[in-house]
């Protein structure tokens, strides 16, 4: 089969066989995939994205490997006291439940955008939003708790390694901002969802793109929990 | 779901009515192209300036007093950022791309209009506040172009106190813009190229300033990341880069940062960079040296994979710009083998060049002169690539003239030798006139020339351990009484050189109203830009009907036809192809 197509060999529907074949039906005219050109231009965006989140992780574990003073435990930073009893990574551990719940609302109005329910996908986009404002509101509480009763600023901290609030007020601050920009998104295409928009259209394709960016800020905060969180 | 390919679509077809609806808040990938070539080529003029005054203190050091050390860093960096950034990143990509991109693919437009418009005034406001850095106290940052802490935001550095914070800016803001346009030039080619238009029948200009796209997109995310922790390190006090130092014989704020990493992030985004840059020069010269020579382009599938084993490639050869930076040696070792990978294909798509000219019908049209042109420096530059790419030589030549003038040969005069081949060539596109080929020869053998004129004797004042970047050379033991002569030299034929692009804007200047007109195909080209119904194109491109495509863009000399050139879209049962405007 392989000697074939390397060959050229052309099957009788016109069909390229094998990896010719990929090559020949990736640049077929017109159009390298068959999509809406707004869902291609979302997955390259959020490549782009994904070199940005890249260089900021990458950064941080270098400072945090080369640093000669000792980083912080994040265990013990990160915990809460709940009945006298502190908790390590609690209140992360909700956050992190809560991202990962809009994710599963996100997926689920993308599914009823497409079964053309208007009422139930602008619903779940509205409860996917609120799931990403809530979680800014815990992270905003987080970041209170951190800079006032912990001492933890940009500049240093007394528990150790400067690069630790450095990084994290960084990082977190930038995911935290795409998380915003993501709820405002989201309340946006869900008003336009209700008013018709698509349904007028004909195409729902625009949920779906929104949920590829909601559900690209999920992936980064899993990495983000992993590496800044859990190491 | 319901949803069409962009090509089957139906039109709407409408004309801008006003004039500021027409020519400033346009949405046509032409007139935002335009746009992004006058501005770019604007802020470029400050650059060759600046280059100039830089040339005047290395050539006649203590004649000029208005150069003082301070103004002299300060030119250089500026130099440097405008001309890889907002120039010849803006010009090709914003550009070229703008203009070629949908009229190249048969596209009506860019995917995402919109978008693309707010590209070219975010591009705009970035390069206000690059400007702006000249005129606000203390001048704009004197740090080189690379931008290396912990001297970029120490005290004592020019431009210490707001010219490093609005460059840093302004190239978060230009990278803001570039995302824009930059996502609507890969998804145009991806998914808006017209019926019979596959990725193999592309214009090899459309390959490379695709491929250049997606680096960019790549590569800038390190720059964004690099310039967002040196903005926290300068106003919060973080130490990102900043190790603890003594600076003014104060210790600072800083504790424990990392001046490596940021060389790693910086030159993660500028070895790709360089290939930004490097890649739609390589794809407009082989459309240039095709259609001039009347010949196919010699290998096109082998020109299309090398430029894409290119851009592979150049992510993974930032460090060998960190040899002198302390590094283990086994990275040097992974770096330099990487580097001179690069090699094979750019000597491959040389040859190819070389093999297009070999035995075609040369035309010693104004492009093709640049075409040529490029060829010669782009080979000296990258002969020169290979002594450096190797770290044993290196080390000693590191931060010398032989630097200078490698990156000059090969990034800085090859690219601007295409620019300007490229605006002769698609003027008469643009305006439906054409350019007066005396003023284009001139201003070609001028630059051309002069340029080596330069930077031929760089070389050997980089071997004779002449360092870079310096204001002045002082009374250095090894530095002979000659090289002060022949910096006088370099910097006579910089000044002619700066000079005779005056020449080619007064050209530009006047052909728009004198030019010959130039009918829709003056130069007998196959590709799908010179098919259009009306010269200049309107708004739309190509009246009701989209092309389609029967052919590769490469179609001279063929037997059979009446002409030496088939048009890409011209029907294979040879009827007439769409009437030439």
């Amino acid at each position: 089969m392989a000697v074939e197509t390397m060959s050229g060999h052309i099957a009788p529907a016109g069909v390229v066989e094998g990896l010719p074949g990929v090559v020949t039906d990736f640049s077929s005219d017109k159009q390298a995939f068959p999509v809406h050109w707004g869902k291609a231009m979302m997955w390259i965006f959020l490549l782009s994205d994904t070199f940005i989140f890249s260089c900021f992780l990458t950064s941080y574990m270098h400072v945090r490997m080369s640093t000669t003073v000792p980083w912080p435990n994040p265990s013990e930073v990160f915990a809460l006291s709940l009945g006298g009893q502190p908790i390590p990574l609690i209140l992360i551990a909700i956050m992190t439940f809560i991202l990962i719940s809009s994710s599963g609302t996100m997926a689920m109005a993308v599914n009823y955008g497409y079964r053309r329910n208007r009422a139930r996908t602008t619903a779940l986009m509205l409860i996917t939003a609120g799931f990403g404002a809530t979680f800014v509101g815990m992270q905003a509480f987080e970041w209170t708790k951190l800079i006032l009763e912990e001492g933890i600023r940009p500049w240093g901290n007394p528990l150790g390694a400067a690069q630790f609030g450095a990084s994290f007020f960084m990082i977190t601050g930038f995911h935290g901002l795409h998380v915003s920009a993501g709820v405002i998104y989201l309340v946006v295409v869900a008003l336009r969802v209700w008013r018709g928009d698509y349904e007028r259209a004909g195409n729902y394709e625009v949920v779906e793109i929104a949920g590829l960016y909601w559900h690209f800020v999920d992936l980064v905060w899993v990495f983000i929990f992993a590496f800044f969180y859990l190491w | 779901m319901s949803y069409v390919a962009i090509a089957d679509q139906h039109a709407h077809l409408h004309d801008p009515q006003t004039f500021l609806t027409k020519y400033v808040w346009s949405q046509d990938h032409k007139v935002i192209a335009i746009q992004y070539m006058v501005t770019a080529m604007a802020i470029g003029l400050v650059a060759i300036v600046l280059s100039m005054m830089m040339r005047l203190q290395l050539g006649f050091p203590g004649t000029f007093h208005f150069i003082n050390p301070s103004n002299y860093y300060q030119f250089v960096t500026m130099h440097g950022m405008i001309m890889v950034v907002y120039l010849l990143t803006a010009l090709f990509l914003g550009g070229f791309g703008n203009y070629l991109i949908p009229l190249m693919c048969g596209a009506r437009d860019m995917v995402f209009p919109y978008l693309n418009m707010v590209s070219y005034w975010v591009y705009l406001l970035a390069v206000l506040v690059l400007v702006a850095s000249f005129f606000v106290p203390g001048g704009p940052t004197g740090a080189g172009w690379t931008l290396y802490p912990p001297q970029a935001i120490l005290a004592g550095t020019p431009g210490a106190d707001w010219g490093i914070t609005l460059m840093l800016v302004s190239l978060a803001i230009f990278i803001v813009g570039f995302t824009m346009g930059g996502l609507n030039y890969v998804v145009t080619v991806l998914q808006a190229r017209c019926r019979g238009m596959t990725l193999m029948r592309m214009p090899l200009s459309v390959w490379g300033i695709f491929m250049a796209t997606i680096l960019a997109l790549l590569a800038f995310p390190a720059l964004l990341v690099s310039a967002i922790m040196m903005a926290l390190d300068n106003h919060l006090g973080t130490s990102f880069f900043m190790p603890a130092l003594m600076s003014l014989g104060d210790p600072t704020v800083h504790k424990g940062g990392s001046p490596l990493l940021f060389q790693h992030l910086f030159w993660f985004f500028g070895h790709p960079e360089v290939y930004i840059v490097a890649l739609p020069a390589f794809g407009i010269v082989s459309d240039l040296i095709s259609v001039n020579a009347r010949r196919h382009i010699f290998g096109y599938r082998m020109m299309v994979w090398a430029i894409v084993a290119i851009g592979v490639l150049s992510f993974v050869v930032w460090a060998h710009h960190m040899y002198v930076s302390g590094m283990n040696p086994y990275f040097g070792f992974f770096f330099a083998t990487t580097t001179l990978i690069i090699a094979i294909p750019t000597a491959l798509k040389v040859y190819n060049w070389v093999l297009t000219l070999w035995r075609g019908d040369v035309h010693l049209t104004v492009p093709m002169l640049f075409a040529i042109g490029f060829v010669f420096t782009f080979i000296n530059g990258g002969l020169t690539g290979l002594f450096l790419g190797n770290v044993t030589v290196d080390v000693p030549l590191s931060d010398t003239y032989f630097v200078v003038a490698h990156f000059h040969m090969v990034m800085g005069v090859s690219p601007v030798l295409v620019v300007c081949g490229a605006i002769y060539h698609w003027y008469p596109k643009m305006t439906g006139r054409m350019t007066s080929v005396t003023l284009g020869k001139l201003h070609f053998w001028l630059t051309f020339l002069g340029t080596y004129a330069i930077f031929l004797p760089m070389h050997y004042l980089g071997i004779l351990g002449l360092p870079r970047r310096y204001f002045a050379m002082g009374d250095t033991y090894f530095i002979p009484q000659s090289v002060q002569e022949m910096n006088a030299a370099i910097s006579i034929a910089a000044l002619f050189v700066a000079a005779s692009q005056l020449i080619f804007l007064f050209n530009l200047a006047w052909s728009l109203k004198h030019g010959k007109p130039a009918g829709g195909n003056p130069w007998r080209a196959t590709t799908l830009e010179w098919q259009t119904p009306d010269t200049p194109p309107r708004h739309g491109n190509w009246g009701p009907e989209l092309p389609v495509v029967y052919r590769w863009a490469y179609e001279y000399g063929a037997p059979g036809y009446k002409d030496d050139f088939v048009p890409q879209n011209q029907p294979p049962d040879g009827r007439v192809a769409a009437k030439h405007g």
